[in-house]
């Protein structure tokens, strides 16, 4: 074997790495195979999984599934379908990951650009909502709710993420602007910027992969979550998560499988592609070459 | 009063005071760098006068305006920065124009400006680009261009050059000369390295622990050193610091200083006011293009004094040739001629240029 090929990490003779292929392979597969029984699942009438070919290819593909799951099943008391709580879940995700996020950078902006007395311990405190399990505020949290007026609405809701999300962003904002050059807040200080000049102009343009990271998570963890959705919004207010377990969970008439299946994809679709369009702007180094050659 | 004062400021972190009484005053026009080794205080100062750090005692004055509590693009200064600072989501043209428009300055106006600077820097074909694309001395033009398009009273730099390799360093550095004998700005200059400072100031002070350890210009700094640190900080090779004795001989005083192999010479110095400190050890300070062969001495000096001894190694230099003995214990450099035939191990004559001798007290490290 040649010195300079690119395993020289670790020498691997032909079979080995065959070997180790074949491994990585089947644990691909036997991690793939929930997706595969969803998706096959969702397509096939439902006298074929009550026969027993869980496994199998449909005999006979449809759609009708899908447009349950979406528009007619029975969800609650109406044959809704999916679709108001899909927009209920967008309606509170898209404000709840913006306002956490900006919330967030402008958090790290402070903490980083203009500390001050006792910084490193506000900051500290705040890295602590990052550990505390959800079950422990769902009681003051319903409460405050409550006295705010936002008791069962989306916009309580809203709340919930951006306190709990917070903590997160911030972290990921402050992490990425302490290595963020001070000498260009300084140069703008001096070019005459203010505070929100210096972030909008300088500090944000810089900002895009911490970004799309703080997005990635609060979107993807907002969206998945069922706890909060389940205690503070309720009936027609619920979000994805609580009314695909309602459909899934309905305790009346025969237990559509291929709906329920559907109705999951359904739910996981939005973050899914999320990882998809966002994914790729995770690693762009949009700092590259701002200092020092 | 001048256009620039400096009066009696510290800085304090806490309890720990890092900047102690300074006091500069620079006029109009003129070129002030400030050196000395890193953690002495000068950036402090330079932010100082930036408006970036707070003062904590005296008062920083332009055209006789307290800067004190002065928000820094309300001082108008410009600020060359070592990193430049450049914005990296903005285009050198927008770069250049970020601070007028924060003025309020309408875009025809700043568009003048704009192309103004940038012929004179001569940058015109990279107003479109991202500062990413740049080279460093590109980069460095560019932060130039944003600090002269401001036009403001004082120019702050903070060690421009020292992110450049050597050769455009000197470069850059001929062209800031230009810039200031073009424009006659005021500039206050920063860096550690005192070659910049000797070829670019018109003034100089050396800084060092906090303390202004002599303020003047290239030429006092160099030639009448207020104490070894200035000293041996000012000149490469740095200047020889020799132990000796003053002693009375025939009613002048001569340095007696001690030589290979037991022998023994004395120096007579140029300033018969040092009789006063016969008897005494002191720092014979000369530096190494004082000490030469016979022949490359200065024939100008008045006091030329020769002594001869055991040479311990050569370095040929190409355009000088650096030549190490021992006097007194201590390794010392004479600069000699290139062509100077001196081999290591023989003895050979020394020619040392007392009128450019000074003398320090080992006790103070001042200048006696």
């Amino acid at each position: 074997m040649a010195a300079a090929t690119q395993d020289s990490a670790v020498r691997t003779g032909r079979v080995t790495r065959m070997l180790i292929y074949l491994v990585l392979l089947l644990f691909a597969l036997f991690y793939m195979l929930p997706l595969y029984v969803m998706l096959v699942n969702s397509v096939k009438p439902l006298d074929e999984i009550t026969g027993g070919g869980m496994m199998s290819l449909p005999a006979q593909w449809t759609l009708e599934p899908w447009l349950k799951a979406w528009s007619t099943a029975q969800i609650g008391v109406q044959p809704t379908g999916l679709r108001p709580y899909f927009w209920n879940s967008i309606s509170m995700v898209v404000p709840a990951v913006a306002i956490s996020t900006v919330l967030g950078a402008l958090n790290g902006y402070v903490l980083t650009k203009w500390r001050f007395r006792g910084d490193t311990i506000l900051f500290g405190l705040m890295l602590f909502a990052c550990f505390i399990p959800f079950q422990i505020v769902l009681i003051p949290m319903a409460a405050v709710l409550g006295t705010l007026g936002l008791a069962g609405s989306t916009a309580g809701l809203v709340l919930v993420h951006v306190v709990y999300g917070v903590g997160f962003t911030t972290l990921y904002f402050r992490n990425y602007y302490a290595v963020f050059p001070t000498e260009l807040v300084r140069a703008a200080q001096i070019d005459g910027a203010g505070f929100f000049q210096i972030f909008w102009r300088i500090l944000l343009p810089s900002s895009g992969p911490i970004a799309v990271v703080s997005v990635i998570w609060q979107f993807t963890n907002i969206w998945n979550d069922f706890l909060f959705g389940a205690s503070f919004a309720s009936g027609d207010g619920a979000p994805m998560t609580v009314a695909l377990n309602n459909l899934v969970q309905s305790s009346t008439g025969v237990k559509e499988y291929n709906v329920h299946f559907a109705g999951a994809i359904l739910a996981a679709l939005p973050t899914l592609l999320v990882y998809i369009v966002a994914g790729r702007y995770f690693v762009r180094g949009l700092m590259a070459g701002s200092v020092k050659g | 009063m001048g256009f620039l004062d400096i009066k009696s400021v510290t800085k304090s972190y806490g309890p720990v005071e890092v900047l102690h009484r300074v006091d500069i005053s620079a006029e109009e026009g003129e070129f002030l760098v400030l050196v000395g080794p890193s953690g002495c205080g000068k950036s402090t100062l330079l932010n100082m006068i930036a408006g970036l750090e707070e003062i904590t005692t005296g008062e920083i004055a332009i055209k006789g305006q307290t800067m004190n509590g002065v928000h820094p693009s309300k001082r108008n200064i410009a600020m060359v920065f070592q990193s430049y600072a450049l914005y990296p989501n903005m285009t050198v043209g927008q770069n250049i124009t970020f601070g007028l428009e924060m003025h309020g300055v309408p875009k025809p106006e700043r568009e003048k400006a704009m192309s103004d600077v940038a012929s004179l820097l001569q940058i015109e074909q990279l107003l479109d680009r991202k500062p990413g694309h740049l080279s460093g001395g590109q980069r460095q033009r560019v932060a130039m261009g944003r600090a002269l398009v401001r036009n403001p009273d004082v120019f702050l730099f903070d060690e421009p050059l020292s992110n450049l390799d050597a050769k455009l360093r000197v470069d850059m550095r001929t062209e800031i000369k230009k810039l200031h004998q073009k424009l006659g700005t005021t500039i206050v200059y920063v860096t550690h390295d005192q070659i910049e400072a000797m070829t670019l100031s018109t003034r100089i002070a050396v800084m060092n622990g906090g303390y202004v350890q002599q303020l003047g210009t290239p030429k006092e700094i160099y030639d009448d050193p207020a104490n070894v640190f200035v000293a041996s900080f000012m000149g490469s090779p740095s200047m020889n610091l020799i132990p000796a004795r003053v002693v009375d001989q025939n009613g002048e005083p001569h340095a007696k200083i001690r030589l290979e192999g037991g022998k023994t010479a004395q120096l007579r110095f140029s300033d018969p006011g040092l009789a006063a400190h016969s008897g005494r050890e002191v720092l014979l300070g000369i530096r190494p293009e004082a000490i030469t062969d016979p022949e490359g001495a200065d024939r100008k000096s008045g006091n030329i004094q020769t002594l001869h001894n055991v040479v311990d190694v050569t370095e040929p230099a190409g355009s000088d040739t650096f030549v190490t003995t021992t006097i007194s214990g201590k390794t010392c450099i004479a600069r000699m001629r290139a062509d100077t035939d001196v081999r290591a191990g023989a003895e050979v004559a020394f020619a040392v240029n007392m009128d450019k001798a000074v003398v320090f007290d080992p006790e103070t490290e001042k200048r006696l």
